[in-house]
């Protein structure tokens, strides 16, 4: 019997259209990247990869994904777990407020992070009566990266902790355990793989955040200025072979963040198919 | 380890889990909580095992006032009702946890752990499947798992949450008898919780019978069935056929049908029959004239089921007659036949 929709027609016109679309917007832009940096030749490539700001640019990124992965994958097992443990009046307000950095533009974000903590803000000015800058420096790029990525690892906990249920937890409990050996020996285990992707995907946004930090960063060359806003500003001063240089870099870092999720996939659809 | 429940009751938010109730359990008893979806049985449970807070009242294991004592430290073994194994851990880990789980001082060597996690899985028949994951196991052995694993910290209370529930009947059945050696042999107290009344009064010392987060009955199975307290202990104990009419002349009658009695002040327009209490005929007599056509005969078992009906029922009777009567009636689906009844039961009409 032949499935609704299964004619050979049918098939290879999706299939074509699938490789089509592909080929325009993900490849040809993406092998453009690599082309373009390469335009002139391994020597300009290799002196604008090895530049003292290009390195620095890439040292920012660094810092700023080290920091926010953290940060955040504290804070995601904290809020799923208030939410998917607990009751209490406004949960329901609290799961959805979770997703208003997916919902608000990075630029709006770095503009009200601006605003409050800013040097004339309503927070900025009373910490710069104590002397402390985080508009236009390195803390207040990480400042909205922290906020732009932080629903990731919730995101990634709440539905597989929802499914999981307490049940195992409450076992542990009625057999001694106390809550770090809990958190430890049961719902660790349970979450490492959501907890896994999660990481993944915050230090992927991390990495490439643009729209928030550039509003926030100031732009000051060799300090606050990361590989995407790097890219930007090679690009505007008509250094083409550099800015395709560095997005080069994060295309690669892409590419590869991809490929260990990838991997990881793979390695839970075997782990679920041989439990 | 006795139990006293007193004066606890619960709410979540505008509804009433339970309402003050009382209870005593004693030393190395055996107490199925029995009762309807919503009738307040897990709820009860749950706060013997402190999983949740009464809003008042009191918990005592024994002499120790314990409702303030958290899990943790009750040491009462809990069985979930969907076994709730460590997914990620062995069969063996799984038993081994609670022993893991003690403070570094109390906590016994590993050779100590092996050997006692070993015995275990030898007395729950698992001891062949000690590294296998909890999802590789069938309904039955998780199930064994489960109390072997809450039977690793030797509680003096056990709790067990619906616990053959998700099994299939042959299984049950087995498991039922193991579970009662099993408390026999180590002699702790167990408390469980079903809505299959065959269980609770199969397993049970006694049989806390629950409805609407209301003790209806405390009692032991033999008098539970025999004297039920009011109509909702007597229908939720068994099948139950209803007939209701209007007395007059020294009968209670509904249209052409009608039973011989005495008025009764208790239940006036109602009585209450169990199928074994129907007997098949094929003409009525002086004690009851109710005509009724059989619509099912089911032969399984050590009697034969036959599902009557009639105008004047308002659901449908159940009759369960001897293969005896059977092969002398011959009854089949259309078969016109009469019923007379034996034995019957009145009880005050339940309070909404």
């Amino acid at each position: 019997m032949k499935r609704i929709g299964d004619g050979a027609a049918t098939r290879i016109g999706l299939i074509a259209l699938a490789v089509i679309m592909t080929t325009l917007f993900l490849v040809i832009p993406l092998a453009g990247i690599f082309y373009q940096a390469l335009a002139e030749g391994m020597a300009p490539f290799w002196q604008n990869l090895t530049s003292t700001f290009t390195r620095e640019a890439i040292g920012l990124t660094l810092l700023i994904a080290l920091l926010t992965v953290p940060i955040n994958l504290v804070f995601g097992i904290f809020l799923a777990w208030l939410v998917t443990r607990f009751t209490f009046p406004g949960r329901r307000l609290l799961q959805t407020l979770i997703d208003i950095p997916f919902a608000v533009s990075p630029v709006v974000a770095g503009l009200l992070y601006l605003l409050l903590y800013g040097r004339t803000g309503w927070l900025g000015s009373i910490l710069s009566e104590q002397d402390v800058q985080l508009m236009f420096a390195w803390p207040g790029m990480v400042l909205v990266t922290v906020f732009v990525t932080c629903p990731f690892v919730a995101r990634e906990l709440i539905p597989l902790m929802q499914a999981q249920g307490s049940a195992e937890e409450e076992a542990g409990v009625t057999l001694g355990a106390g809550g770090w050996t809990l958190f430890r020996r049961i719902t660790l285990p349970n979450i490492r793989w959501a907890l896994v992707y999660g990481v993944i995907l915050t230090n992927a946004r991390a990495i490439g955040e643009f729209g928030a930090v550039s509003v926030v960063s100031g732009s000051i060359r060799g300090e606050t200025i990361n590989l995407p806003l790097q890219v930007e500003l090679l690009y505007q001063d008509y250094n083409t072979v550099g800015a395709f240089t560095s997005a080069a870099l994060l295309a690669a870092l892409a590419v590869v963040t991809l490929m260990i999720k990838a991997m990881l996939e793979w390695h839970t659809h075997r782990r679920e198919k041989t439990a | 380890m006795s139990i006293t429940v007193s004066d606890v009751s619960r709410r979540f938010g505008s509804t009433t889990a339970l309402h003050p109730l009382s209870l005593e359990i004693k030393q190395g008893e055996m107490v199925g909580l029995l009762g309807p979806s919503g009738s307040g049985k897990t709820t009860l449970l749950r706060i013997i095992a402190g999983l949740e807070a009464p809003d008042s009242g009191s918990i005592h294991f024994g002499d120790r006032d314990v409702t303030r004592v958290h899990v943790r430290k009750r040491r009462v073994g809990f069985v979930f009702q969907h076994y709730a194994l460590f997914r990620h851990m062995s069969v063996f880990e799984n038993v081994a946890f609670g022993l893991r789980a003690r403070p570094a001082g109390e906590r016994p060597s590993n050779a100590e752990i092996r050997d006692r996690v070993q015995h275990l899985l030898e007395r729950v028949r698992l001891d062949t499947l000690a590294k296998r994951l909890p999802a590789q196991l069938s309904g039955g052995q998780q199930q064994r798992v489960a109390l072997a694993r809450a039977l690793a910290v030797e509680p003096e209370v056990l709790l067990l949450d619906e616990p053959f529930g998700a099994l299939d009947a042959k299984v049950r059945l087995e498991l039922r008898r193991w579970l009662r050696h099993l408390h026999e042999e180590f002699g702790f107290t167990s408390v469980f919780v079903t809505h299959d009344q065959e269980e609770a009064l199969e397993l049970s010392d006694r049989v806390v019978v629950m409805s609407n987060g209301r003790i209806e009955q405390i009692d032991t199975p033999q008098a539970l069935y025999r004297a039920p307290a009011n109509r909702f202990v007597f229908s939720f104990l068994g099948e139950t056929n209803r007939f209701g009419g209007k007395h007059q002349n020294g009968r209670l009658q509904q249209g052409e049908a009608w039973i011989a009695m005495e008025r009764s002040n208790i239940a006036p327009e109602e009585v209450l029959l169990r199928p074994h209490e129907l007997m098949l005929t094929t003409a009525p007599d002086g004690r009851a004239h109710l005509p009724v056509r059989v619509d099912a005969v089911s032969p399984v078992g050590s009697d034969v089921r036959v599902e009557l009906t009639a105008d004047w029922m308002d659901t449908p009777w159940l009759a369960s007659i001897t293969h005896h009567d059977f092969d002398r009636l011959q009854p089949e689906r259309g078969s016109e036949l009469y019923v007379i009844p034996s034995r019957w039961h009145q009880f005050a009409p339940e309070s909404p």
